[in-house]
């Protein structure tokens, strides 16, 4: 075990996998020399060399094309997107050509490529640098989803989602890049919970707060002001989000009785509606209230000064868990920020 | 007018009327297209690269005082980008990268403006239409098919009214953006429709970190004849070669020659912004070798050779950059922080419930605080 943040432990993740398998290339840009903008894969190229740890040039929808030639090679890529809004450049490759692959050719050809994506806001970054796009993923059948809040989880599910047959698109909240914890790098995957399970982040009895990666911090923090307030907060870390594991989630909420999920996308077709709307069939009879969704509001990300009045933060977090609660008087709010 | 389906051969030598010591090498071709540039011109035309220079220091300076998010800045590009925008008319469009403040300044932007995104206040800095120059471009390449549409609008209205004006469509854009589909396929159609667009390629070495060579095997001005489009190659430190390239391609696009390209051969001297450190992945060597073909010295020396530089132009111009500097900074300080409900304007042009029923609950949510 050492002390790492997890933008070292996405490394230690890396190399790890890049060790057991020496199909693993990785490719983006900037990520040989420079190690990437955020040093993901600072040293990679040095030790594993060029064909490894490619450099490519500037095309996103390149980067996701030759590794679905790669992936018919018998490789397993593992793609780097600079910034979450500069998927979309690569969209059609995923959507269109990694996500079906698999069914296309009868199971035929596995598509094992990780799509590395730094994701989210709160770091005051300029435009199309503070994206959450994971529901756009998630609703694509084929691809796996997951978006990692800690050091452990981002080494071990980034082992995980590598060594996966199927495609991963693997979320790294970058306002959590500095975290730091104590890490094994060389955890067994099959001993460790699968890539596809929640995490009880913290047990609680009031309240079932959901959330995932950039806002599992602020979750953590809501939780503990509650908790001087008396009111007892469950927060689950969802980490995958396609699968999400249901099994996990509609336990607490049945114990709970009661949900609020926080995400910090826009609320519209989102993860959120989409979780609220399985616990609403699943666990109806149990439920206490309606859910409570805290979201980004449905806007373009706003510009750096505005990004606090968008992300859900510790006191909209808690006005959700109040009006959960039925503690908000009538203040003619209909649905909660 | 060249034959489009026969594009100029380019060379590996880039166009250039200025050496690096300034002395003025002669060209048939090139010279009846700047000879207009007298003394007073090119004094200009100095001052120009002189304040847009001293503008990127104070967008530097300000970002490592926290005033700003972030800064990309153009040192050592100035005469690619004074070149370009001083050979524009003011019909004709801009379509840019982060990059190009020197193309806005030219344009009319407001110093200030330019700051506007880099503080974080606004998504964009100035009224596109004002200034006949789009709101910059973060997605690599996606602004290229802007200015061929635009140029495709220009050609349609030109059909249905002789009357309008031969303006042109301009994409700017660095080297690495040359490896992405949208530059690629904006060649296609531009090409195709025989738009009056013209491509600026400003390369400058770098894609962050990554050097051109990545990106191609050969200049990137021998691209565009594979796609039937004329291109320049032109030393993109030199102001003179860049104003007679552009102004050349710009005529052929206005009588109706179709589209251009033009590979500016500079140097990035600073940062790719000023989050990147480019001592993880640059020669220092490179940096001393590219600061002796500094653009300003090289119009500098010219004028002296024409004995039109003196303490006068010097100091005038000294003066001038230091009071748009001190404007700019006041200015940049000054700048608000937008009130919290402007996260939800103009979202979409016509009204939407959903949404205002978003703002208006987010307004009591937040009202809730202050009773
Ligand atoms: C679609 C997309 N991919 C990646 C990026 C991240 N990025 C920002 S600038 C840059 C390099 C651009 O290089 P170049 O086109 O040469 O322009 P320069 O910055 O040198 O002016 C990259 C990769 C982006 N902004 N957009
Ligand atoms: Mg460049």
């Amino acid at each position: 075990m050492t002390t790492m943040t997890m933008g070292k432990a996405l490394n230690a993740g890396l190399r790890r996998a890049m060790t057991d398998d020496d199909r693993v290339v990785l490719m983006g840009e900037d990520i040989g020399t420079l190690g990437g903008v955020y040093r993901i894969t600072d040293g990679l190229q040095a030790e594993f060399g060029e064909r490894r740890v490619m450099d490519t040039p500037l095309a996103e929808a390149g980067i996701l094309g030759t590794a679905i030639g790669l992936a018919y090679r018998g490789y397993r890529p593992v793609c780097e997107i600079q910034f979450d809004g500069f998927v979309y450049p690569a969209f059609d490759q995923i959507v269109s050509q990694v996500a079906k692959m698999h069914a296309r050719t009868h199971g035929l050809v596995r598509m094992p490529i990780t799509v590395r994506i730094p994701v989210g806001g709160g770091i005051g970054a300029a435009e199309h640098h503070s994206e959450s796009p994971e529901a756009y993923f998630a609703h694509t059948a084929g691809l796996r989803v997951v978006s990692v809040s800690n050091p452990q989880d981002a080494c071990t599910m980034l082992r995980q989602a590598i060594a996966s047959d199927d495609p991963v698109i693997f979320f790294e909240p970058k306002r959590r890049y500095h975290v730091k914890a104590e890490v094994d790098d060389a955890v067994a995957l099959t001993e460790a919970p699968a890539l596809g399970s929640a995490r009880i982040a913290r047990p609680g009895e009031h309240v079932t707060l959901i959330t995932w990666g950039g806002l599992v911090g602020v979750a953590l923090d809501a939780a503990l002001a509650a908790e001087d307030e008396g009111t007892s907060i469950e927060v689950v870390d969802l980490r995958s989000l396609s699968p999400v594991d249901y099994d996990t989630v509609t336990a607490s909420v049945r114990r709970t009785g009661r949900v609020v999920i926080a995400q910090e996308g826009p609320r519209e077709a989102s993860i959120a509606s989409e979780v609220v709307a399985v616990l609403t069939e699943r666990c109806f009879a149990f439920l206490e209230a309606a859910p409570v969704r805290v979201t980004g509001h449905d806007i373009p990300y706003p510009p750096a000064r505005l990004e606090k009045h968008h992300l859900p933060d510790l006191d909209r977090i808690l006005y959700g868990v109040d009006r959960v609660l039925g503690r908000v008087r009538e203040t003619g709010v209909e649905v909660s920020p | 007018m060249p034959d489009a389906a026969k594009p100029d051969a380019t060379t590996q030598d880039p166009v250039r009327l200025l050496d690096e010591h300034g002395a003025r090498t002669a060209s048939d071709r090139y010279d009846p297209l700047i000879a207009d540039l007298d003394d007073h011109a090119l004094a200009g035309l100095y001052e120009d690269m002189v304040l847009i220079r001293r503008i990127d220091a104070e967008g530097m300076a300000l970002q490592r005082q926290g005033e700003l998010a972030l800064w990309p800045p153009l040192l050592g590009q100035e005469a690619a980008q004074i070149g370009l925008g001083r050979a524009l008319r003011s019909d004709d469009f801009v379509f840019s990268s982060y990059r190009e403040h020197g193309v806005a300044y030219c344009r009319g932007v407001a110093p200030v403006d330019l700051l506007r995104v880099w503080r974080g206040v606004s998504v964009s800095g100035w009224d596109p239409f004002e200034a006949g120059m789009a709101s910059p471009q973060v997605i690599i390449g996606a602004q290229a098919l802007h200015a061929t549409g635009y140029a495709m609008g220009i050609q349609n209205d030109r059909e249905r009214d002789p009357a309008t004006p031969d303006s042109v469509a301009v994409a700017c854009f660095g080297d690495g953006a040359m490896s992405e589909g949208d530059v690629n396929e904006a060649m296609v159609f531009a090409a195709t429709y025989q738009a009056p667009v013209v491509f600026f390629c400003q390369n400058n070495q770098y894609a962050i970190s990554e050097p051109v060579s990545l990106q191609t095997r050969v200049p990137l001005a021998d691209r565009p004849a594979g796609f039937g489009i004329p291109s320049a190659r032109v030393d993109g430190n030199d102001v003179l070669a860049v104003t007679a390239v552009v102004r050349e391609a710009l005529e052929r696009a206005r009588g109706g020659g179709g589209p251009g390209f033009i590979e500016a051969v500079t140097y990035r001297m600073g940062p790719h912004t000023t989050a990147d450190d480019p001592t993880r992945y640059r020669d220092p060597a490179e940096l001393e070798l590219w600061s002796a073909r500094d653009p300003i010295q090289r119009l500098r020396a010219h004028l002296e050779s024409r004995g039109a530089f003196g303490p006068e132009l010097e100091e005038s111009v000294a003066a001038r950059a230091d009071q748009v500097a001190a404007e700019l900074r006041a200015g940049c300080i000054a700048m608000p922080d937008p009130d919290a409900l402007e996260v939800f304007a103009d979202v979409y042009a016509e009204p939407h419930a959903e949404l205002d029923r978003q703002r208006a609950d987010y307004a009591r949510y937040l009202g809730g605080f202050v009773s």
